[in-house]
């Protein structure tokens, strides 16, 4: 495969194209398919022959707003209808060249105007399973352009001028990272993605890998080039066989286009990437426990150092990012670190995807360019809270992160404004809570996630989170006391300090943000015995008869 | 790689110390009888930095590191008995009491446990969490030991001895978070595993949780003492 090749490609696939006069995209993702997108397609596929109009129908990974699916996108034209049905079919076929149906089509255009895609560019516009279509959207260019025109050294100096930092959580950054493991001696190196995701309400990582895997594949042998290695591991939790199924049908095909193997573009670079499933266990995430896994052994977090840079997979030098990261590679290859460095705010570079949960009117995956406001993601592109309710709270970083309260929705959406305000930017989810959610509730629902996932490795996670639901629990129904309080938040700060991985040391921050800001349902739970939200079944007390 | 001979100084609690590269603090600590509490540590195995008892400050650091993993630099500044560690390991201690049934004057390992030992030494007095009391098993069919696991600290020691010293890796662990119990080969009972019946792991364990059948109701010492001069013949070998 040379850039000629590439290009070929590309020529072909726009010859191909341009027999169609029309290409109606049918979201093929989770929540549509869930909703009959299948049959939809191919409703729409019969109508097409049926009609005799050129028409290409095309399933593609999630166009973004989940809760109006199954979406049907017709292009050239880019209309949007929500809500399509198999029946739908017809009439959607027939208005082909003439007006949209009226009925079906949507208005999300603020929904879209403030998200700026990079990580979902093609989402919604290729088949993931077909190589050719990610190669007629510049995919695998930046591979060549690596490979060809720049050296390892170069590939790095553009990722670290880009600002990027790793999209897993954590938010190291990645040319940094890159920079390290690049240094680290020995002749085996192995690129390691991250795609255990795993935070409840959660679902970019497995949008990007079902929506469009080569772009994952294409940044990981970036990566691989730029570090010096030769194979890859992708983990993905086994809960999401589609994810597995269009990994492991992109890995073929790359394979086959001799983009993955020896020789790539007939250089003297190598590389492969194989497959890993986890098994459920959510520290898996976490990279010491997630290599652990892929070497076979049970996964639980090692202390750091030595960090996966120095000593990874079977003790090489291990380079892991997360899927996100990887996919965010190509586009800054392509178009250069400054271009990306011009998005975002100032120490958060580049844009970011969420999930967006909960009691908000547009649920789904955005994209947006970090130091967004919050109120920009709630009230524009999420639509408000519906049914009346008033906004009480954003969750941002699963069980790791916290509750961010009405009052502060002027925050600006950056790795650092998110720390300081008692919450991590996370992986992405973003779930959106109304008066009807109790904090102490939702509190002890992400510690209990947190006991429930806790390897049992280290005493303060292992026993820790089980003594802070006990506690939790006790507010809950109505037996908690004051003292009860002080010593969760006395629990809070040792589980915190002395954990031994990020799961531990994370997992008291739902309790510590919601005691910051929603101290007085707290109280009202303790001392009033109500609970404000009306959500934890209190009972009154027993009256003792002297 | 440099010179691997290359000595270190330090300070641990306002002490200048030399160490070798590589080194641990734990292992510095000790050669200058600095005391720093441990459970999990055991002189002959391999560390995990599981029960975080060891944890220290370094200076210009806000992250606490365990003692037994973590390796000296040069000119390092290390506080290994500040309130603030000694609160978290009080608490740690109270977790562990609190999670199973730890009652100490019914325990074969009474007088002679470094789980209780340490209680003492930091002065723990009372715990004020909740206790859990778990209903858990006792595996009292191999011939001459037993395991308990009301007594069981989840130290990992008898796992590492069985695995690293024994190399019969009959001992493992089974399921997650607080539901975590060593088990034997797949789950079986103890008398129908694979095991050598060579006592290193009740010798190691440092609660009643692995004990001998014959002491029970008298005085039930443990020799762990043993494992470095092993190691030792075996290096020398």
């Amino acid at each position: 495969m040379t850039i000629e090749e590439l290009e070929q490609i590309v020529e072909s696939v726009r010859a191909e194209n341009a027999k169609f006069d029309y290409e109606v995209n049918v979201c093929m993702d989770l929540a549509c398919a869930s909703q009959g997108s299948e049959k939809l397609r191919d409703a729409l596929v019969k109508a097409a022959e049926a009609s005799g109009k050129k028409v290409m129908v095309r399933r593609t990974g999630c166009m973004g707003p989940c809760s109006a699916g199954p979406l049907v996108r017709v292009d050239p034209e880019e209309i949007l209808y929500s809500h399509v049905n198999a029946d739908h079919a017809g009439a959607i076929v027939s208005s082909l060249g003439g007006e949209p149906v009226p009925s079906l089509q949507c208005d999300l255009n603020e929904h879209f105007d403030k998200q700026v895609r990079v990580v979902l560019e093609n989402a919604g516009h290729i088949d993931p399973e077909k190589i050719d279509d990610y190669i007629s959207c510049d995919g695998y260019k930046a591979l060549m352009l690596a490979l060809m025109e720049m050296t390892p050294n170069g590939v790095i100096h553009r990722i670290t001028e880009s600002g990027l930092r790793g999209r897993g959580g954590g938010g190291y950054p990645t040319g940094l990272k890159w920079s390290t493991v690049a240094k680290a001696g020995g002749n085996l190196k192995y690129v390691v993605c991250n795609g255990d995701e795993g935070d409840p309400g959660a679902f970019m990582d497995r949008s990007v890998m079902e929506g469009d895997p080569h772009r994952v594949i294409e940044g990981m042998a970036i990566a691989a080039y730029a570090v010096g290695a030769s194979k890859g591991f992708i983990y993905v939790r086994a809960e999401y066989p589609v994810a597995v199924a269009r990994l492991t049908t992109a890995l073929r095909e790359a394979r086959r286009r001799g983009l993955l193997g020896s020789n790539i573009g007939g250089t003297t670079f190598g590389f492969d990437v194989e497959i890993r499933l986890g098994a459920g266990a959510f520290v898996c995430g976490e990279e010491t426990a997630l290599l652990a896994s892929i070497e076979g052994r049970r996964g639980t977090p090692k202390p750091r150092p030595p960090y996966p840079a120095v000593s990874g997979l079977w003790g090489k030098p291990t380079l892991i990012n997360n899927v996100e990261t990887y996919a965010n590679i190509a586009p800054i290859v392509r178009n250069g670190g400054k271009w990306f460095a011009n998005m975002g705010s100032e120490r958060s570079k580049g844009t970011k995807v969420f999930a967006l949960t909960g009691k908000i009117a547009n649920t789904g995956l955005i994209e947006v360019p970090l130091g967004i406001k919050l109120w920009e993601i709630i009230d524009v592109i999420g639509g408000g809270v519906p049914g009346g309710h008033k906004l009480k709270a954003v969750q941002t970083g699963g069980p790791s992160g916290g509750c961010i309260p009405a009052e502060m929705l002027g925050l600006g959406v950056s790795y650092d404004a998110l720390m300081a305000a008692g919450s991590i930017m996370g992986s992405g989810g973003m779930i959106v809570m109304d008066d009807t959610s109790c904090m102490v509730n939702v509190a002890r629902f992400f510690v209990e996630f947190c006991m429930t996932e806790s390897c049992g490795k280290c005493i303060p996670c292992r026993a820790g989170t089980a003594q802070m639901y006990t506690l939790l629990s006790r507010f809950c129904d109505g037996t908690g006391t004051m003292d009860d309080l002080e010593l969760l938040e006395d629990l809070c700060l040792t589980v915190k300090e002395a954990s031994l991985c990020g799961l531990g040391q994370t997992a008291p921050n739902p309790v510590l943000s919601t005691l910051k800001y929603f101290r007085n349902e707290y109280i009202e739970h303790i001392v009033n015995k109500r609970c404000p939200a009306g959500v934890c079944n209190i009972q009154a007390p027993v009256e003792v008869l002297a | 790689m440099s010179d691997p001979v290359e000595v270190k100084t330090l300070i641990i609690d306002e002490q200048e110390v030399s160490a070798l590269r590589g080194q641990t603090i734990l292992d510095v600590a000790r050669e200058n009888d600095i005391n720093i509490p441990t459970l999990c540590h055991m002189e002959g195995l391999g560390d995990i930095g599981a029960c975080r008892l060891c944890l220290v400050e370094i200076k210009g650091s806000n992250k606490l590191l365990p003692a037994c993993v973590a390796t000296v630099f040069e000119g390092m500044e290390v506080s290994t008995n500040t309130e603030r560690l000694r609160k978290h390991r009080r608490t740690i201690l109270e977790l562990l009491f609190a999670e199973r049934n730890h009652i100490c004057s019914v325990c074969v390992a009474n007088g002679h446990c470094e789980f209780q030992a340490l209680g003492q030494e930091l002065g723990l007095t009372h715990i004020r969490l909740p206790y859990r009391n778990p209903e858990l098993t006792v595996d009292a069919s191999l011939e001459r030991f037993t395991v308990d696991h009301n007594r069981c600290i989840l130290c990992m020691r008898c796992v590492r001895v069985c695995a690293e010293i024994e190399g019969a890796h009959i001992w493992d662990v089974m399921g997650r978070g607080i539901n975590s119990i060593v088990i034997t080969d797949l789950h079986d009972e103890w008398g129908h595993s694979a095991c050598t019946r060579c006592g290193k792991c009740v010798q190691v364990c440092p609660t009643g949780a692995l004990f001998d059948k014959s002491k029970v109701g008298s005085d039930h010492p443990k020799y762990p003492d043993f494992l470095p001069f092993l190691n030792l013949m075996r290096e020398a070998q």
